[in-house]
């Protein structure tokens, strides 16, 4: 069993209770942090022990703690992004559903040490049983001094509250959360200035991940260097991973950065291997957003060494043979997938969920996902499939936000690693059986 | 149609929202107080309902819709007593998303996005719920249906017929 910081006391009975959480050690990290009242120091650590957003981007947190502008009579902001869109990721609903106060306790340490008097954590709407379970914890860390004015007698003041969205993946992005939580379409902002100077109501505010708010707790509690000593070179500490799709044992990971990605598919300890025997065909291992790497690349670098679980093996050999660790959503695809279909599916999602704010991604990928279904249904040409990476390439890097980079990147690695597939669609689209049109159905009422 | 007015214990909560916020930042209890709307007012947002929350936040109806507009949740037609939201993304599309949505379809004679005659059920096909490990799933009101088979999706829909169950859930959880 590997080293766990977050999730080592998650079967205790009860652990989503005040008590027994407290029990526990809960809440230690806070009263250190009062009782030495120097947020300065809270940084320091932060930024010794390496952690990395661990929402997608790996940002190091520490240093953009650092940059927060303190500007004197301005509030500052503390915002928890848990707006958890990405999809093949659910880790931060396990940790809040399961241990909620690790995250108040992450919190409320944290905007102590940025110097925030009001925090928020920007829950997704689809979330809302979730939401009840935080603001039931909420409360009970109010009902025992943890939050209000004068934190046990410390002089600090902090309130807490929980913001719900409305359903819009883009409201992941740390801006266009910001615009979500001010009451406004998530449209996101153009940078700089940065959330850091400008961030909620103009404003110096921080945006973290749920997971790197709770890794402030161990981090806090054992010191930066104890976590550092946790992973291996660059990618410290544990991540979370939530396993999906085609795995005898689907679930959140909590790993030891390093974990070989072949032990982690195939060990009982972790995925236990691909379901009903059948071999591996491919994996998106960071969300959908990372490029998909096929079998052989996903276990081993091009270089032939084993690939491991952290931000830099992932990323050996950068997108021409690599891809990104990311959120942690590990998608396992066995050999019956179909890599077309499936990138059409992503190709929907991302016309779905663009904002519409910058031309390229607003047009580019409504035409991607056209042209996939085109394809899907047999009706492509050789052409389309050189018009699809062509299409891509003039959407990476042209928009305001990721979501753009997020939307081209599926299709340049799906045809990068497996035009053939795409060209067996096009030349023989008679031999594809899965080709279904949805629905046939008479005598309905319209919405 | 349901009179478009808030209880007083309603507007109670409204209050305590928009109190979170900085004075003069009030707008941002604007997605919070939607999905209340929604929720009194038979799960949608009519035209009414949206210039109803515009004049208690003091800002302007379109203001409302155009963010009402922007996000999935919040339907501007009228929708079924209950909604049932199937989750179409990745990993629920690789654990067979498609046959639970051919076959709820199938069962109710409904498109994703329409409404049986009778009014009672609505079919929405959604993106990724973040249930990926528990595909595939889909949602009705607050509750999470994981694991599916064609069976449990059988059982939900005659349970709903007979219980009458509605997918308004948000303001009595939020009064707690």
């Amino acid at each position: 069993m590997g080293k766990k910081l977050l999730l080592q006391n998650i079967d205790v009975p009860g652990i989503n209770t005040y008590e027994v959480y407290r029990k526990t050690g809960g809440y230690k990290s806070v009263e250190k942090v009062l009782e030495q009242k120097n947020p300065d120091a809270i940084v320091e650590e932060v930024k010794k022990s390496g952690l990395r957003g661990r929402g997608g981007a790996g940002f190091p947190t520490g240093m953009k703690w650092s940059f927060l502008a303190k500007p004197e009579g301005v509030a500052r902001y503390l915002v928890c992004n848990a707006d958890e869109s990405e999809p093949g990721t659910f880790k931060d609903r396990y940790l809040m559903e399961k241990i909620p106060h690790l995250l108040i306790e992450g919190m409320i340490t944290s905007s102590y040490a940025l110097g925030a008097n009001t925090s928020f954590i920007y829950i997704r709407g689809e979330y809302f049983y979730v939401l009840r379970i935080l603001e039931k914890a909420i409360k009970e860390a109010y009902e025992n001094g943890w939050l209000g004015k004068n934190i046990k007698g410390s002089g600090y003041n902090l309130d807490l509250y929980v913001q719900v969205g409305a359903g819009a993946y883009i409201c992941g992005e740390e801006t266009a959360l910001l615009e979500s939580l001010e009451g406004k379409r998530g449209n996101p902002r153009i940078k700089p200035p940065f959330p850091a100077v400008a961030g909620l109501y103009g404003c110096p505010t921080v945006v973290n991940n749920v997971e790197t708010i709770a890794a402030v707790v161990p981090i806090v509690n054992d010191g930066g260097d104890a976590y550092a000593a946790v992973g291996v070179e660059r990618s410290t500490g544990t991540k979370l991973i939530s396993a999906s799709g085609h795995i005898n044992k689907p679930g959140v990971y909590e790993i030891e950065m390093g974990v070989p990605v072949e032990e982690f598919i195939y060990s009982d300890e972790y995925c236990g291997g691909i379901k009903n025997g059948k071999k591996l065909k491919a994996v998106v291992a960071g969300g959908s957003s990372v490029p998909i790497l096929p079998a052989d690349l996903i276990l081993k670098t091009a270089a032939g060494n084993p690939r491991l679980m952290t931000y830099e093996s992932l990323a050996d050999g950068g997108f021409a043979t690599g891809t990104m660790l990311g959120s942690g959503g590990f998608i396992v695809m066995d050999e019956t997938t179909s890599i077309v279909k499936n990138l059409w599916n992503f190709s929907r999602f991302y016309h779905h969920e663009s904002c519409g704010q910058c031309s390229p991604c607003r047009e580019g990928t409504g035409w991607m996902e056209k042209i996939l279904h085109k394809i899907l249904h047999g009706h492509g040409t050789i052409k389309d499939i050189d018009l699809l990476w062509d299409i891509q390439s003039k959407i990476e890097g042209k928009t305001i936000c990721p979501l753009g980079d997020a939307a081209a990147w599926p299709v340049a690695s799906a045809i990068r690693h497996f035009r053939k597939e795409f060209e067996e669609y096009v030349n023989n689209p008679e031999s594809i059986q899965d080709v279904k049109h949805y629905f046939n159905v008479h005598n309905v009422a319209e919405a | 149609m349901k009179n478009i007015e808030f209880s007083e214990e309603t507007l109670k909560t409204i209050r305590e929202i928009i109190n979170r916020y900085p004075e003069g930042k009030h707008k941002s209890a604007l997605i919070p107080i939607l999905h209340i709307a929604q929720s009194e007012f038979e799960g949608w947002l009519s035209p009414e309902a949206m210039s109803y929350v515009a004049e208690i936040l003091n800002i302007e109806p379109v203001e409302v819709f155009e963010v009402a507009s922007f996000y999935s949740m919040f339907n501007l037609k009228p929708v079924g007593k209950c909604v049932i939201e199937v989750c179409h993304t990745s990993s629920c599309w690789l654990m067979g998303a498609e046959d639970v949505i051919n076959h709820i379809g199938k069962r109710l004679g409904i498109k994703p996005g329409q409404t049986t005659s009778d009014g009672l059920f609505t079919l929405k096909t959604v993106e990724c719920l973040g249930s990926c490990g528990t595909a595939p799933m889909l949602m009705v009101g607050a509750d999470f249906y994981e694991n599916l088979t064609l069976e449990k999706v059988d059982t939900l829909i005659d349970a709903c017929k007979s219980s009458g169950k509605s997918s308004s859930y948000l303001v009595d959880k939020m009064l707690g």
